[in-house]
């Protein structure tokens, strides 16, 4: 892999990851970005926000390397890179933990925005997994944000959660923000019982960046606490492609209905009759 | 039966997007249903003090303009569809 930082001048972008509901995939989605963006050589820093409820650690598989987490930072109880794990199957990538005996109101965004900024200068990207909610735990995810990934599912309700954010971070004067909807099912989508991501873009009114397909490889993924970026099934080369967009290359959105073969329709036709 | 019903069937991707946009417009204007209800009987008094009209029919809703609404400085506006039974009351 090329490495090129050291020519490059350093301007780091922070982006959280964020939904307001919960359960839509925000943590999922901040570790395959994350692991995405390592594996085409960025520096990267994921910081788990989600104070009293961590969950980012274990999807990265790194829950056993735990020493010092977020709340030791900011109370200084040890140095920033103390608390820093290294993954080490992508060199480059950085898991900050978060505390899991604490509470939200451990950390202020004051102090979230000092933890970032120290952070800046050794980072291409910092990825902060936001924590469900419109609390203290999202107004320190935000804090010091330059952008924010909104990740939604065709549902009504994450949807409507997902307009409550957007108008939240638009109050806070963050504009760039761009939509991911999470566990589309193509199927149900042909069907008419599923709205489609161009629905949901309609509805929200917020720029598209990517399309994941339901897919149960992320649960095997998640079991084995390794993020599935890359790999070929439908939600690996989904996610790659939403770390290209984010690098800034353009990609076309894929074709999930490729992964729907004849069989199946065939079947689904005497099914639905 | 499931033959007809499939043709009777409004699509369920078509309800979930009729009800997002009626939730959304009052979640954005922070505006609750009960308050435009409150607005609209507010408005049938008044007009109807000098025309009759059907109250049955009227339909009051706020339209936010543009893709985002009031957020990107375009102002929200307030219709009112108000059928008029008779126009000479008094």
């Amino acid at each position: 892999m090329e490495n090129n930082f050291s020519t490059e001048k350093k301007v780091s972008e922070v982006i959280v990851v964020t939904s307001g509901k919960g359960g839509v995939g925000k943590t999922t989605t901040s570790a395959n970005v994350g692991t995405g963006l390592a594996k085409e050589g960025k520096r990267v820093c994921l910081i788990d926000t989600d104070i009293g409820l961590r969950n980012l650690d274990v999807v990265m598989g790194l829950e056993n390397r735990i020493v010092y987490n977020l709340v030791d930072v900011v109370e200084g109880n040890c140095r920033v890179k103390q608390a820093l794990i290294r993954d080490k199957r992508h060199p480059g990538l950085y898991l900050m933990p978060s505390a899991q005996t604490r509470d939200k109101t451990a950390v202020s965004p004051g102090q979230m925005v000092k933890v970032i900024d120290h952070l800046r200068e050794q980072f291409d990207y910092i990825i902060l997994d936001c924590p469900a909610g419109i609390e203290q735990g999202f107004q320190n995810a935000i804090a010091g944000a330059d952008r924010a990934l909104i990740v939604t599912t065709p549902e009504v309700s994450a949807i409507r959660d997902a307009d409550r954010i957007v108008g939240l971070l638009e109050a806070r004067g963050l504009e760039k923000m761009d939509l991911i909807i999470n566990r589309m099912r193509m199927d149900m989508v042909k069907r008419g019982d599923m709205m489609s991501s161009a629905d949901v873009v309609d509805i929200l009114a917020v720029p598209l960046i990517g399309v994941v397909p339901d897919d149960e490889n992320v649960v095997i993924a998640t079991n084995q606490g390794e993020p599935l970026v890359g790999t070929d099934t439908p939600a690996g080369l989904a996610y790659a492609n939403v770390v290209d967009r984010i690098l800034g290359k353009e990609v076309p959105f894929l074709n999930f209905e490729k992964t729907i073969s004849f069989w199946t329709k065939v079947t689904g036709i005497f099914h639905r009759v | 039966m499931k033959f007809i019903n499939l043709f009777k069937r409004k699509k369920s991707c078509q309800v979930a997007k009729d009800r997002l946009k009626i939730l959304l417009i009052s979640d954005r204007i922070n505006c609750s249903p009960e308050m435009m209800e409150l607005i609209k009987t507010d408005i049938a008094k008044v007009i109807s003090k000098y025309m009759k009209i059907d109250t049955e029919n009227m339909d009051i809703q706020i339209n936010a303009k543009g893709s985002r609404g009031s957020r990107e400085g375009k102002t929200p506006t307030l219709y009112a569809n108000i059928p008029i039974i008779d126009l000479h009351k008094m």
